[in-house]
């Protein structure tokens, strides 16, 4: 266990890394899964068969692939960018399909009188959505949303793995790969790093789920 | 037919079908709903009632016929419906209440959102409508803290404060428990003395005959029969209406 005593500083430097990079992409997952699951709920047939298109694509490919493409695909089309950026805009587009799904579902569970009665005041459908539906839906649906922020904080490691650098993966990777400590301490200490931001982040969203919960 | 004193054409309905899937909900209906009447419609169960109360507002699209609202057409969709929508209020069997709101705000939505009044005037408005009402100490109650009775009032106030031509009942006292249903019934009673425009679907008999200017029966989807309150309840013309109200008054 010395070698992670002894790396505490490169330990906590990964720690943060890691929450940084879960930060960006659950804000911006969240919001993207959001509009995908407006688009696919909408009245307009050429939103919904983008949403449907965006689900059935990213939901389906495995996300080393999305990072590949992002990482690699992009510079070859003139598109430049550093490695975090690539990196984070890649979970995020793979993590807000799910984010999508379990949006969708939610709003499926909203009693359709909520959405009549939206209608019945004038309300159109974007504002009966954004005011009345997606408030109750978003409620319902916390605990599979925190799921969904689970898998993504693990799947941060595999956007460590293309190099981003600075995160907790490549603390790992750093210690064992290349200064060569012995691999079980290393990644114990790895582990530990990615519960001390689950735990607490599970925490969290019980406590949001008792708060908002809706009375019916 | 009904009422001597009566105001332009405020809902017309003609030759309106509608269809669920195979099964013919509505057959050529034809209604003329009176600015400042209150019309109350009647009917077994599966009659239709509630299918043409929604079609007033679109809530059910139509297959045939054509509804127009204060000589306009009603709009197919988008924005055009949504002002419509505005203009004729909706008040259900079930309340539908926004859940995640309290009840001034369930009561101001619309008049912020559709209607861009100010917050603090829509919240005078809305205290009053409350009050008005009955329900104004609950102004920050959340639906699943009131009674039935009371949510089915906030649902009125709700309706009234966008102000609307006209304002629709399916079935409003229906889901309530019996100790509640005189208090909303009061409430429609007083709106009726104050001339709006109501369309009610109920099965409340003694409400139909006190507040009604006229009855419409229905069955199997068409009007059978169209008159003043005391003609309909006192020597009704069809067999279906007296079956029916044979049936009702003797419960």
């Amino acid at each position: 266990m010395g070698v992670i005593t002894d790396n505490l500083g490169l330990y906590a430097d990964g720690l943060l890394g890691t929450l940084k990079i879960c930060a960006l992409v659950a804000v911006a997952a969240l919001v993207l899964g959001i509009v995908l699951a407006g688009f696919r709920v909408s009245p307009v047939p050429p939103l919904r068969a983008v949403g449907t298109a965006y689900v059935t694509l990213v939901r389906n490919c495995p996300l080393t692939i999305v990072l590949f493409a992002f990482a690699f695909g992009l510079p070859e089309v003139g598109v430049n960018g550093s490695y975090f950026i690539f990196g984070a805009a890649g979970l995020t587009i793979y993590t807000a399909a799910f984010v999508c799904e379990a949006v969708r579902s939610g709003i499926g569970a909203v009693d359709t009188g909520q959405a009549e009665a939206a209608r019945s005041i004038g309300l159109t459908f974007s504002q009966s959505l954004r005011l009345v539906i997606l408030p109750q839906a978003i409620r319902a649906v916390i605990p599979p949303l925190g799921n969904v922020a689970i898998a993504m904080v693990k799947n941060s490691a595999i956007v460590g793995a293309f190099g981003v650098g600075g995160e907790l993966y490549s603390v790992a990777n750093t210690l064992n790969g290349a200064r060569g400590e012995p691999a079980l301490p290393v990644y114990a200490g790895v582990v530990l790093g990615y519960l001390i931001i689950i735990i607490p982040a599970g925490l969290l969203l019980l406590a949001a789920e008792k708060r908002f919960r809706v009375a019916r | 037919m009904a009422k001597s004193a009566r105001g332009e054409p405020l809902i017309v309905m003609a030759g309106v079908e509608k269809f669920f899937g195979a099964f013919q909900a509505l057959h050529g209906i034809s209604l003329t709903v009176h600015s400042g009447e209150v019309l109350v419609i009647v009917g077994p169960s599966g009659s239709g009632k509630s299918t043409l109360c929604r079609c007033i507002n679109r809530l059910e699209t139509i297959d045939a016929g054509r509804i127009m609202i204060d000589g306009e057409p009603l709009p197919e969709e988008g924005r055009a419906l949504a002002r419509l929508r505005a203009e004729v209020g909706m008040v259900f069997q079930s309340f539908n209440l926004f859940a995640h709101k309290t009840a001034l705000e369930n009561v101001i939505l619309g008049p912020t959102k559709v209607k861009r009044i100010p917050r603090e005037a829509a919240e005078r408005q809305g205290r009053e409508l409350l009050d008005r009402v009955g329900v104004g100490a609950k102004a920050g109650s959340y639906p699943a803290q009131l009674s039935g009775g009371q949510q089915q009032r906030v649902a009125i106030a709700r309706a009234l404060a966008m102000e609307p031509k006209a304002i629709l009942f399916d079935e409003p006292t229906s889901a309530l428990d019996p100790e509640y249903i005189a208090e909303v019934l009061d409430v429609m009673a007083g709106l009726a003395r104050d001339g709006m425009t109501m369309v009610v679907v109920t099965h409340e008999m003694g409400f139909a005959r006190r507040a009604a200017d006229r009855i419409v029966f229905m069955a199997d989807g068409r009007i059978l029969e169209e008159g003043a309150p005391e003609n309909f309840f006192d020597s009704p013309r069809t067999q279906r209406a007296r079956d029916f109200l044979a049936r009702i008054l003797t419960n």
